[in-house]
């Protein structure tokens, strides 16, 4: 049992560091002299200012913190709109594509989900002269749709664990279905919500792929910008940049951990 | 009625509409995902059989209105060039095989990993989860970037290795295969412990010590007792690791070299490069029916006898 032991602790020192390797090494070379990202050459913040003076690494942040923050909450009204109309109403005619549609954009490759909106947005245009043009709207279309799927996941198991009776005691006060959904449901369900924004709005900040499909020419978002600079070659302010996301994403993280630690530990006193 | 929060305000409106507030609350996403979700595959399918062109957009349309006719030309040339070029054929088989060793690999580092994490003291599981997952949060993109850095000629890994004077001469590891697998195993490598952890930390000890107490070796208990009930967790982890990284883009774009051929990649080459639509909606159209069908069917049976065990 002993030597079993052992062996699971030397697989998870090398796992943790497997994941955490890389990580760290471009947290420390953004702070690296040289333009050489990999060979040190004495501690230096310049790759911060530089970055902070690129203005298409700024405006491309602000077009994708614009497009997160407003596809991340109509992912969660979509999300949340299907989720409690699949658990909670009785048989209706179009359950079953409802359900196959929320759920699909999971398993779909990037690639395909791309296209076949550019495809559909191109088409659309012809028709009926809308989007006209693409650039943020429609990457806000594109990743409100998968957003919603990822949404949809968290917020489904939170009301199918959801204790029915507060429900069923509202409806038997007299309040109307619309209500107890706003009064009751929504309050009860509000963690679950967060939970599926934070993740839609971290998926649309990251995504590359399907936002390049639908994107116009005014419009690159972050990962765009990223992209194309990293298939120059390495460069140490892209270096910079990750130490930011990385900072601000592990600060979320903790402070996250932290609070629902306090809380779990005042549910149990 | 003013006094109420604007929430309830609007309840108490739709509460009104009573049916037909039903029927508009199911078609707001029916509706949506219809839209941008459903159709635009029917698009594609479309187009899939159109004729490229030099046009705005770039295909010829394939309902024409000719002469007081409708005229429909179904071209399926973009399908049979699929066939005959064998490119499109081994790049499919590509994904397949780097997805599938990829999954195995994630799942072999996985394992020991979810169980450590579930064997572990209840106040320690939540901080090691916590570190599994917290990479997640942080770019894809910029993950992937920090293995160009690791792996390239005069990379971190080379300069250690030359360092400690085991190689001489610097590794050739970006731009090939290799570099694609521990790109897609690093990436989705939570992905593989989430779902393994989940079964594995509800595995009751007491089949191992009755194991252990009827004389199986620690490694017996293992493939007899453990391997067989955490079935679900590692079809759920293999599943969650192989789907995403048989279309993937960017780590073969980015990690792998010139014969590095995922069909993700080669579907984004003839969108991008040669904006050739029909062609590209043709290798999506495919990808569709050899890969994603299959593998959703095979997720919802998974799943429905699940339901059946419960």
């Amino acid at each position: 049992m002993k030597r079993k032991s052992r062996f699971l602790m030397i697989v998870g020192i090398l796992g943790f560091t497997f994941l955490y390797a890389p990580i760290l090494s471009l947290v420390i070379f953004s702070f690296n002299e040289s333009q050489l990202v990999t060979v040190w050459g004495g501690f230096s913040t310049k790759w911060y200012g530089e970055l902070f003076r690129d203005p298409q690494i700024l405006d491309a942040a602000w077009v994708s913190v614009r497009i997160a923050l407003a596809s991340a909450t109509l992912s969660v009204v979509i999300g949340t709109v299907a989720s409690f109309v699949l658990i909670r109403f009785q048989r209706f005619r179009s359950k079953t594509l409802l359900s196959m549609m929320i759920t699909a954009p999971l398993v779909m490759p990037e690639v395909i989900i791309g296209l076949s909106l550019l495809l559909m947005f191109v088409a659309m245009e012809g028709l009926i002269g809308w989007p006209g043009g693409r650039g943020i709207l429609t990457i806000i279309i594109a990743h409100s749709t998968f957003g919603a799927a990822y949404a949809a996941v968290i917020i489904q198991s939170r009301l199918v664990d959801m204790d029915l009776s507060i429900e069923e005691a509202a409806l038997d006060l007299g309040a109307r279905p619309v209500r107890v959904f706003f009064d009751v449901t929504l309050p009860v369900i509000a963690p679950a919500l967060m939970s599926g924004w934070l993740l839609a709005f971290t998926l649309s900040l990251d995504d590359l792929v399907i936002a390049s499909f639908v994107s116009g020419p005014g419009a690159s978002t972050l990962p765009m910008v990223i992209f194309s600079k990293v298939r120059l070659g390495v460069s140490p302010d892209v270096n910079a940049l990750a130490a930011i996301i990385i900072g601000v994403a592990s600060l979320g993280i903790i402070v996250a951990a932290l609070q629902v630690n306090r809380s779990n530990k005042m549910s149990q006193s | 009625m003013s006094s109420l929060p604007l929430g309830s305000r609007i309840g108490a409106l739709l509460g009104r509409m009573g049916l037909k507030g039903r029927v508009l609350v199911i078609a707001i996403p029916t509706v949506w995902l219809l839209i941008f979700f459903l159709i635009p595959f029917l698009v594609v399918a479309k187009i899939s059989f159109s004729v490229a062109a030099i046009a705005r957009p770039p295909y010829l349309p394939i309902v024409e209105w000719v002469d007081g006719f409708f005229r429909i030309s179904l071209n399926f040339g973009n399908y049979l060039f699929l066939l005959e070029d064998p490119l499109y054929v081994a790049a499919y088989l590509g994904s397949v095989k780097i997805a599938g060793v990829s999954t195995l690999i994630a799942l072999l580092i996985g394992y020991p990993m979810a169980y450590l994490i579930a064997r572990s003291e209840p106040d320690r599981r939540n901080l090691l989860l916590m570190l599994v997952v917290l990479p997640f949060w942080t770019s894809f993109l910029l993950r992937v970037y920090a293995w160009i850095g690791f792996l390239k000629g005069n990379g971190v890994i080379n300069n250690l290795l030359i360092g400690i004077g085991i190689i001489d001469e610097p590794l050739v590891m970006l731009q090939t295969d290799f570099a694609v697998y521990v790109g897609i195993v690093y990436t989705y490598l939570p992905f593989m412990i989430l779902p393994l952890y989940a079964n594995l930390v509800k595995l009751d000890e007491a089949y191992l010590e009755a194991s252990a107490d009827l004389g199986a070796r620690p490694i017996t208990t293992f493939f007899t007792v453990t391997l067989p009930l955490s079935l679900s967790g590692i079809i759920a982890g293999c599943m969650l690791v192989f789907i995403p990284a048989v279309g993937e883009f960017v780590i073969p774009a980015l990690l792998g070299g010139p014969d590095t051929l995922m069909i993700g990649q080669v579907l984004w080459n003839e969108f991008f490069s040669n904006r050739d639509w029909p062609i590209a909606s043709a290798v999506a159209i495919v990808m569709l029916f050899v890969l994603v069908i299959p593998i959703m069917l095979l997720r919802w049976a998974q799943s429905a006898s699940e339901g059946e065990n419960q």
